[in-house]
């Protein structure tokens, strides 16, 4: 018994120096006075390999823009709009990585039957020339080699080895997958083009025997593949060295062009950079403020008992923001006001306990036993009553992205964090709170 | 301290009548405000030092821009509400209330079809529906009684009329807008009522244990005795967190923690004073008819 408390002990302090050691900034610039002296440094956090723990800022916080597009379907064929969403998907993410923006986030979301795709960009935009950047359709060409003087030929770009065009579009190809090769079982990408592309492409090989044909994308070359033999059936396949990976990625290039979906904005947010930092500041504040209150409130009303839950509160505070960087947890104003809430809640399952020992001490029970009894008996209330709010929190979370339920990112953010604050506090104050406490009793009987 | 709170429960039902009845009023007068979540539509925050309402109200109507509503939602700062606004409407209202004032900072900007609004709603009810009968069915199992989990869904109805009605008074006089937020409030407080509720129904429960003569009514009165400390002090604490939210917080938030805070006042109000009376009558009720 007494050995497992003092493992329980320190295995807290453990926790709770890690986590003060992963909540710690990178960098702490350092000013202060003592008398005339002026000091001034800059203190790096000990293991620096924890750097890459921050907290990710959300988008109302840092400022940045999220556009919700709906792709336009009716044109596809029904068994190929899953394939022609996954080229959408590829095209969009080409296009806002090529604008230059970094760290921008393209996720496809599938409600009833409408095909979405969300875009997330850290800084504000012009909706309307987003819009026409990542909404234009993909524009797929096939080139033919271009004649080039032999003295031209050194300082030749891709775009003048290839700049005749072939009249082989987009339009003509009707679909493109990953297949193996039958001799040694490389992955290819086979190309089948309609009746009209069937003609083209013929006359076009036929010229073009070992020469290569290029491929391209929205002006950038795919892939230049050599053409060995005439191909008169439509049918083509590309072999070369690339492994499965890269072989999908070219497919879903391909069939961006080949499956031309429009689309079109259905929801925008930005918020500026300076209303986010704005509410960051007042919410940091006010949690403070609040934070302040409770502490004072648990100390006040508690005396002793409220100062080892006031530690357990801290403790929890600790491990939270730590959990934060590592999962990590974006974090948006709904995610703070729902840590905050959270911190609310820490110290109810001591609220429970704590009156219960009154109780228990009130019934005459020594002090030792009041205590293990407070602990155990409050269990189920405080099991039953956390169980509710958690099943609320899996509901607005919304895990297994149920299309029936909540997707919006400021709901979700809340949820996560006042759950997550949920379990946190159930270990703080209990496990962390009873092992201080009993500590403490066991000092103050000798 | 003995206490016979039971015989007040018609005083408790009072106070929560005089709570609930004006919201109740405005729900139905009113309704509640909502925000472009639920109706689509457009909503722009500018700021600017010589700003002012009627140079916005001049220039819209000059553009012939329709505008719908506009508060002032800090210092120098006004956010607009538009029913339609077309593509590149916003870069050339910006451009001519510049010529005017100078420049001006676009600090929020959003834009929704209306489509998504009642893909919200939808939502929104599927997700009480499925809260409500989670907790239902896990009280329920808990406490081995039906008539435990039905009065806590009441007093948690309780709550959320409480909420939703005070709400509806907020939006028609302080401009309160209901929105995804305003939803994932009405959530949290549904699981909040239900917390405290679960720990009186704890009490009950153990007291009727240890001294199975114990009238329900009596049960009660002791429960409620023994308990009301420390259901206090529970929410005394998130209200301490949520009342410097709703003083201090950024703007973005403030109506979002105003709910959550309403919603706990009146959590911890029925959890005592809605759903242990109901349970007595609802016993007595059921006694009379065997």
């Amino acid at each position: 018994m007494r050995q497992r408390q003092r493992f329980f002990l320190w295995f807290i302090l453990l926790i709770t120096a890690v986590s003060i050691i992963i909540d710690l900034p990178n960098q702490h610039h350092l000013k202060f006075k003592v008398g005339s002296h002026q000091f001034e440094a800059n203190i790096s956090r000990p293991f620096q390999f924890l750097q890459r723990f921050k907290i990710v800022k959300g988008l109302d916080i840092a400022g940045g823009a999220h556009l919700m597009f709906r792709a336009k379907m009716d044109q596809v064929p029904a068994e190929a709009r899953a394939n022609a969403f996954a080229s959408l998907k590829e095209n969009i993410e080409r296009r806002v990585n090529f604008f230059g923006v970094s760290e921008a986030i393209v996720q496809p979301s599938k409600v009833g039957g409408d095909y979405r795709l969300i875009v997330e960009i850290p800084e504000i935009i012009d909706v309307g020339e987003a819009v026409a950047l990542v909404g234009k359709t993909a524009q797929l060409e096939f080139r033919e080699v271009a004649e080039i003087a032999p003295e031209a030929t050194a300082t030749a770009t891709v775009y003048d080895v290839f700049s005749k065009k072939s009249g082989l579009t987009g339009r003509h190809l009707s679909r493109s997958e990953v297949q193996f090769n039958h001799n040694n079982g490389k992955p290819e990408v086979s190309l089948e083009f309609n009746e009209e592309g069937k003609k083209l492409f013929a006359e076009i090989t036929k010229r073009s025997v070992g020469k290569q044909l290029a491929i391209f994308l929205d002006d950038l070359l795919l892939t230049a593949p050599q053409v060995k033999e005439p191909i008169l059936d439509g049918k083509a396949a590309i072999s070369g060295d690339f492994d499965i990976k890269q072989a999908k990625k070219m497919v879903s290039q391909l069939n961006a062009g080949a499956l031309p979906v429009s689309i079109e904005l259905i929801e925008q947010r930005q918020v500026g950079p300076v209303l986010g930092q704005e509410s960051i500041r007042k919410s940091l504040r006010a949690g403070a403020v609040g934070l302040g209150m409770v502490i004072l409130f648990m100390a006040a009303y508690y005396r002793w008992l409220g100062c080892l839950a006031d530690i357990g509160l801290i403790i929890y505070g600790l491990i939270t923001l730590a959990l934060y960087k590592v999962i990590p947890v974006t974090m948006t104003l709904s995610g703070l006001t729902g840590f905050l809430l959270s911190v609310g809640m820490a110290v109810d399952s001591n609220i429970l306990i704590f009156e219960r020992m009154k109780e228990e001490l009130r019934d005459g029970k020594p002090w030792n036993v009041a205590m293990e009894l407070g602990f155990g008996r409050a269990w189920d209330s405080i099991r039953d009553a956390n169980v509710c709010s958690l099943i609320t929190c899996f509901l607005l979370f919304n895990p297994f992205n149920w299309s029936f339920l909540n997707t919006s990112g400021m709901v979700r953010g809340f949820a996560l964090t006042l759950g997550l604050g949920i379990f946190i506090s159930l270990f703080t104050g209990i496990v962390a709170t009873r092992t201080l406490l009993r500590s403490f009793a066991k000092r103050s009987d000798k | 301290m003995k206490v016979k709170w039971m015989k007040f429960k018609w005083l408790f039902f009072l106070v929560s009548a005089v709570v609930i009845l004006p919201g109740v009023y405005s729900l139905i007068r009113w309704r509640l405000k909502p925000s472009i979540d639920f109706i689509g539509g457009t909503l722009l925050e500018i700021r600017a030092d010589k700003l002012n309402k009627n140079l916005i109200e001049r220039t819209t109507q000059e553009m012939e821009m329709e505008l719908k509503s506009q508060q002032t939602s800090g210092k120098s700062t006004y956010l607009l509400r538009f029913s339609q606004f077309k593509e590149g409407d916003k870069n050339r209202l910006v451009a001519k209330l510049e010529e005017k004032v100078g420049e001006i900072t676009v600090t929020r900007w959003e834009t929704l079809g209306p489509a998504l609004g009642k893909e919200l709603l939808g939502k929104t009810l599927v997700a009480i529906i499925l809260a409500t009968s989670a907790i239902l069915l896990y009280v329920n199992s808990q406490f081995k009684d039906k008539s435990f989990g039905v009065c806590a869904i009441l007093a948690m109805f309780h709550d959320s009329l409480v909420l939703i009605g005070s709400y509806s008074l907020l939006g028609h006089f302080f401009g309160a807008e209901a929105d995804a937020l305003f939803v994932t409030a009405v959530l949290t407080i549904l699981s909040f009522s239900v917390h405290d509720t679960v720990v009186v129904y704890d009490r009950i429960r153990e007291l009727r244990r240890t001294n199975p003569k114990l009238e329900l009514k009596e049960a009660a009165n002791l429960a409620i005795s023994q308990t009301l400390a420390r259901s206090i002090n529970n929410s005394l604490t998130i209200i301490f967190m949520l009342l410097a939210l709703v003083w201090l917080g950024g703007v973005t938030t403030r109506w979002f923690a105003t709910a959550l805070l309403i919603g706990t006042v009146s959590g911890t109000y029925s959890s005592t004073f809605t759903a242990i009376p109901l349970l007595v009558i609802w016993k007595e009720i059921f006694k009379k008819n065997k």
